[in-house]
């Protein structure tokens, strides 16, 4: 009989759904069945035991082809890559568990080399506003049970986070929010009319790349001070309502996406973001939270603040003291600038993601992929990994959006022989280990120590 | 004063971490033991010698002792960081970092510099005859003390988030300047003698902005309270006074709110 497991967690997006159910076939080989999710989501899934799996790494040939390879093989590659580079960079991280993070970390104290995840190009600015302005936040279940003011400032999870309004912030009925979403206020700003923005009370079409202009009339306004007649497209009177609505929610929060984090002045978005929450924060109660893009991408950020200080962009190249200044020992930066000599891209696809010109920088170098499908990163690689999926073949520590850690199991086993990202890197780690006291022991003894010897 | 000149002669693959190149760490050595001193590449430590042909013996002390830059040094990162007396002269262009926590002495770079030059300063002087590029003079990440005193001359352009937590000291640009200029501001001056693109002065509380030409964008926070006569970098002319930002906290001194000062030439 199929097997029907329950509270599963998602492995899509940052709002990282509990609640899934999956049904299983007999013999535990096959998704038959996904509840719950979302249509992404539902193709994780499925995509996990369809046609087509890279069951062994594969090593690029003369030719240009792809040959298949042992784990042992792949390994000794990989830890020769990284023993021989005068700075490695290790980038990913979106979409594996905190172990594997905490494995890829002992491998790059070890290795001295960069390592930085997605937050690099995602919501790496938050952090850098979080470190100058602090991070007046909540967690989500706060804001289903308490907030009737709900703002979205340049995020669009309608289409980003399917189920982060149905789950959290518009639609629920909560302790104190009995009467779901005709009890909220749901304000939109975003220079586009999206698909989140139809479910608004209020849509603000902010001028684009003038969010910062608008904060702080906000900010003004708040004071009682005079603001001009237009600010970012947005009339005074527009402005005021919206403040005077702020001012009066019993509690709300702001959830803010890319819109802030990636348009111009990035940091200096949401520094002023939390500014006005802090500001709000006179009248009654308002929180402020970063839409975290994949399920665990919140995850490095504790696991590495937590063993080195820092989140991301870390630079452990001089082993004994991390160093971290994005614009430096950023993944795009350091590529763009010819900076590093050696890539290993895990659990994301910077082939994808970072710009051509980057891309092409960074091929001029080894360059490693771990991951277990087939994409964009997978085939330029010089060598590519599969693993197992972490969330539906591999369990593991999960952080949310709101920095919730939760517990994600498997519900079936990887293909035959592929191995997880944690036992990967403890397996580089160890060769990298051997390859260090093969090189000691070839230099020269240790010097004897100086001074006579006492006659016999 | 002795001059130790630094020819970089056998240029890294990668970038040079150089915060060894001070005149404090040059002082009291002979050249020989200059060349020894680390540099980084990577993870890699080596000898400066091995990148820079030494020439001359470092002086007595830091202010006996004065650094010639020579050749291409493009690549060359933490020039000149945490000085605190003596001299550099970077004949061409430098990295990052160049006078970053520096506390005295003087640079004077002949090329461009890139990002997070001057940050954390304390003291000295900081020159550069080219362009700067973004986080000039600002504070370090995370840190809300930012530069607390010294000068810091760009002849040409400086990028973005210029003086960012600034509380002393000053900066002058001689060309344009992008956005965010002393945001988070709580003191020191910034006098930017081309255009600004926008967001000057945002949450700021304290300190004064000049910007002889024209800002693209001005932020809604600031408002203009009179016209004023002074003296700025040498020159006396009429400014237009705007205080601000209003949506940003501000203490009180006498009785009276102090606002962050921006002026406008008119």
């Amino acid at each position: 009989m199929p097997k029907r497991i329950e509270n599963v967690g998602c492995p899509y997006c940052g709002v990282c759904c509990d609640d899934l159910v999956v049904t299983v076939s007999d013999d535990g080989k096959k998704i038959l069945e996904v509840e719950n999710a979302c249509a992404i989501g539902n193709q994780i899934f499925h995509h996990a035991t369809s046609e087509g799996r890279i069951k062994l790494p594969r090593l690029r040939q003369p030719d240009g082809t792809y040959k298949d390879i042992s784990y042992d093989e792949a390994v000794d590659y990989a830890a020769k890559v990284l023993y021989n580079a005068k700075k490695p960079l290790i980038y990913g991280f979106g979409s594996t568990n905190c172990e594997g993070m905490a494995a890829a970390a002992k491998v790059a104290e070890r290795a001295g080399a960069v390592l930085d995840n997605c937050a690099s190009i995602c919501h790496g600015s938050s952090f850098l506003a979080i470190f100058d302005n602090g991070y007046p936040s909540c967690t989500l279940g706060e804001t289903k049970n308490r907030a009737d003011v709900i703002v979205y400032w340049g995020a669009n999870p309608a289409h980003a986070h399917p189920r982060h309004m149905s789950r959290y912030s518009i639609f629920p009925r909560g302790f104190f929010t009995g009467k779901g979403h005709k009890s909220r206020k749901i304000i939109v700003i975003d220079p586009r009319h999206t698909d989140t923005a139809q479910v608004a009370d209020i849509h603000l079409q902010v001028k684009q790349g003038y969010d910062y202009d608008l904060f702080d009339a906000f900010r003004t306004a708040a004071r009682g001070h005079e603001i001009p007649a237009e600010v970012a497209g947005i009339k005074r009177e527009k402005i005021l309502e919206v403040v005077e609505i702020m001012k009066k929610a019993r509690f709300g929060t702001i959830f803010y996406g890319m819109g802030l984090c990636h348009s111009d002045g990035r940091n200096h978005n949401v520094d002023i973001a939390i500014s006005l929450t802090r500001d709000l924060n006179d009248y009654t109660k308002w929180t402020i939270m970063a839409m975290r893009g994949h399920y665990n991408i919140t995850g490095p950020g504790a696991v590495w603040s937590w063993q080195y200080g820092f989140p991301y962009c870390l630079d452990l190249t001089k082993k004994d003291i991390a160093h971290m200044n994005p614009g430096e020992t950023s993944s795009v930066d350091l590529a763009m600038r010819d900076e590093v000599d050696a890539f290993i891209n895990i659990g994301t696809d910077a082939g994808a993601h970072f710009p051509i010109e980057a891309v092409k920088h960074l091929k001029k170098h080894p360059w490693i992929t771990i991951d277990p499908n087939i994409c964009m990163a997978s085939e330029i690689s010089d060598l590519h990994i599969p693993v197992g999926i972490v969330g539906v073949e591999v369990p593991g520590i999960v952080y949310r959006m709101d920095n919730v850690p939760i517990q994600y199991r498997k519900v079936i086993d990887p293909p035959e022989g592929v191995i997880s990202d944690e036992e990967l890197f403890e397996r580089i780690h160890k060769r990298l280990s051997e390859l260090e006291a093969e090189e000691t022991a070839k230099g020269p003894a240790k010097a004897a120590p100086e001074g006579a010897r006492a006659e016999e | 004063m002795k001059t130790v000149t630094l020819t970089l002669t056998n240029p890294s693959e990668l970038f040079i971490e150089g915060q060894n190149i001070t005149p404090d760490n040059f002082a009291g050595r002979k050249a020989a033991e200059i060349a020894a001193l680390d540099v980084w590449e990577g993870k890699q430590k080596s000898p400066l010698g091995k990148y820079f042909t030494v020439e001359g013996d470092g002086g007595a002390t830091a202010e006996e002792t004065k650094i010639v830059l020579r050749g291409d040094c493009t690549r060359v990162k933490r020039i000149g960081q945490q000085m605190t007396a003596g001299e550099i002269v970077i004949e061409g262009n430098a990295d990052m970092y160049i006078g970053g926590w520096m506390k005295g002495g003087k640079i004077h770079v002949k090329g461009n510099v890139d990002s997070f030059c001057g940050i954390g300063m304390e003291g000295g002087e900081l020159v550069v005859d080219g362009n700067a590029a973004h986080h000039l003079g600002s504070s370090p990440r995370g840190e809300w003390r930012g530069m607390q005193g010294g000068v810091i001359r760009v002849a040409g352009n400086a990028g973005n988030d210029t003086a960012t937590f600034i509380n002393g000291g000053t900066i002058v640009i001689g060309g344009d300047a992008d956005i965010h200029i002393s945001t988070h501001g709580e003191g020191g001056t910034v006098i930017v003698k081309g255009n600004a693109k926008g967001r000057v002065g945002g949450q700021m509380v304290k300190g004064d902005i000049y910007v002889y030409g024209t800002i693209e964008n001005p932020l809604p926070g600031f408002s203009m309270v009179d016209e004023v006569e002074q003296e700025v970098d040498g020159e006396t002319a009429r400014f237009a006074h705007y205080i601000g930002d209003l949506g940003e906290r501000h203490p009180t001194s006498k009785g009276k709110t102090v606002y962050a000062n921006l002026y406008t030439k008119l």
